[in-house]
């Protein structure tokens, strides 16, 4: 075990279970947690929920702590601008060195603001990814706005919907895909949130994008115009495109650091710029750019609260261990959304998935499990308020089962066949680094990368 | 008292919704929402609903005082 320090970047949901990891565990040495926001580790979920219909006050999401972590060092309010892997520091924004042995890097996201940068100063526009954030809405909403704008159709923007709804406020979606939450499930599931949504009341616009919007004289948010020529007048938009990962404060260090997350093995350990192993510096939650050995072993990033939360003790667990008791990260992913008294929770990663099948239960009910194969093999399932099945089909996923799956052990199954999943396409990433090999000598190759201009 | 609920986990048995429904109400049949921050007062009740959740998916901080 290392006698420390340890530094930990980051004080979300993975920042504090990694901390109460390491001492579980019986880590004594010196533990220090960076935080750019001035609180201690709360919970994001309820934000877009609770918090926003009023009944939860914005600042009563704290985490409990469960363990005792009193004699951590938080430094919260201090934002990390950089990582020396020579010197093994952390480096603070107010000019501070945090010395480590070893580092945990758990930045999060943040959310992705309005492109327009004079349209995103209107009084009335809004994201929801911090307690202050939601404590804005939340204000707004009580002053029962005329109409809301909510742009963007992923869980937090359709949970904002939900929210207006059940405070009868009048709200507008618009998602440029053809149905609500088909990035994230694909458009035959996305058709049955869409008819949630309108018979909640919500005016759906989809293929459309929001071409600007317009404030008054006094900068508040007046109307707003779409791609197909309509005009709406609204008082507040919610802008829900997304997050970016928070990677930029390590462009000057050698990781393998970029818009697509952190590059780390299954054991989160980062990949330095070479993609060579780090054994000092690890990544946990949703910057983690990790490999999934069930899904052919494809890197990818999930912003799931329950990876932050396995991902931070399996990265604080092997920060203190030796190579031989390192465990990796290779559990079945998991999500929820609770939107139009409705509970959507999936297993497994849809978005791989070319075909989908409703095996279980009715859509017209909302109540119904789907399952989504690629190749023959079950790859996912989602659950519109029948989440007590998926566990069954967890099972199924680990198992590498046949699809569609056959269901003698779960009950009645519908008899429908597959259709395809109809995912729309994926968005490029137009900020990444590009990679340059340098050296003559084969064997003396380094990588470099050039990071276009912000 | 803080409380936190892993999500992932609940499967909508409504123990907790029964035991301490000031803290815990069910949105619609099976999605739970909560109070992360209920009273101390509300300590026993919420301490009854993490006992009975069948899944145990409903985590608190120890009591001041306790052994941690």
């Amino acid at each position: 075990m290392t006698a420390g320090p340890i530094a930990i970047v980051g004080a979300g949901l993975a920042g504090l279970r990694a901390a109460e990891t390491l001492r579980r565990e019986g880590y004594e040495g010196k533990l220090t947690v960076i935080g750019d926001e001035a609180h201690q580790p709360y919970d994001r979920p309820p934000l877009s929920k609770q918090v926003l219909t009023g009944w939860v006050a914005s600042d009563h999401t704290t985490l409990p702590r469960l363990e005792n972590l009193d004699d951590v060092d938080w430094e919260l309010g201090h934002r990390a601008v950089g990582l020396d892997l020579a010197e093994k520091k952390i480096v603070l924004d107010d000019g501070r060195d945090v010395p480590y042995d070893r580092c945990l890097i758990a930045t999060g996201v943040r959310a992705r603001p309005w492109f327009n940068e004079a349209e995103a100063e209107l009084d009335g526009m809004f994201v929801v990814h911090t307690t202050d954030d939601s404590r804005a809405l939340r204000t707004r909403l009580a002053a029962k706005p005329k109409r809301v704008l909510v742009i963007g159709g992923g869980f937090t923007g359709s949970e904002v919907a939900s929210v207006c709804r059940m405070l009868d406020i009048d709200v507008t979606l618009v998602e440029l895909a053809p149905a609500p939450l088909s990035g994230a499930l694909g458009g035959v599931i996305g058709a049955i949130a869409a008819d949630m949504q309108r018979d909640a009341g919500v005016d759906l616009r989809t293929g459309v994008r929001v071409d600007a919007i317009e404030g008054d004289e006094r900068g508040r948010v007046a109307g707003v115009r779409l791609s197909d020529g309509t005009h709406l007048d609204v008082d507040v938009v919610v802008v829900a495109l997304g997050g970016i990962r928070n990677t930029e404060w390590l462009t000057g260090s050698r990781l393998a650091a970029s818009a697509l997350g952190i590059g780390c093995d299954a054991g989160c350990r980062a990949f330095d710029g070479n993609a060579i192993v780090t054994d000092d510096v690890f990544v946990a939650g949703d910057v983690a750019r990790f490999p999934h050995p069930i899904y052919g072993y494809q890197m990818m990033t999930l912003e799931h609260w329950r990876n932050a939360l396995i991902q931070a003790e399996i990265a604080a667990h092997n920060m203190i261990s030796a190579e031989a008791d390192r465990r990796p990260h290779v559990s079945v992913p998991w999500f929820w959304s609770i939107q139009f008294e409705v509970n959507i929770k999936s297993v497994g990663v849809p978005t791989i998935a070319d075909q989908v099948v409703v095996t279980q239960g009715s859509t017209d009910d909302r109540r119904f499990v789907a399952a989504y194969g690629l190749d023959g093999t079950i790859v996912a399932a989602v659950s519109f308020n029948a989440g007590r099945y998926l566990e069954y089909y967890e099972r199924q996923i680990q198992e590498a089962a046949a699809f569609p799956p056959v269901l003698d052990e779960v009950g009645q199954a519908t008899g429908d066949d597959p259709v395809p999943a109809a995912f729309p396409p994926q968005s490029e990433l137009t900020n990444r680094p590009t990679v340059v090999l340098t050296g003559h000598s084969p064997t003396e190759m380094r990588v470099e990368r050039k990071f276009p201009e912000e | 008292m803080r409380v936190v609920v892993d999500l992932t986990l609940c499967q909508g048995y409504a123990q907790c919704a029964f035991l301490a429904p000031e803290s815990f109400k069910l949105s619609g049949e099976e999605a739970l929402m909560y109070d992360p921050a209920p009273d101390d007062a509300q300590r026993e009740r919420i301490m009854r609903a993490v006992a009975a959740c069948p899944v145990r998916a409903i985590f608190t901080e120890p009591a001041p005082g306790a052994d941690a």
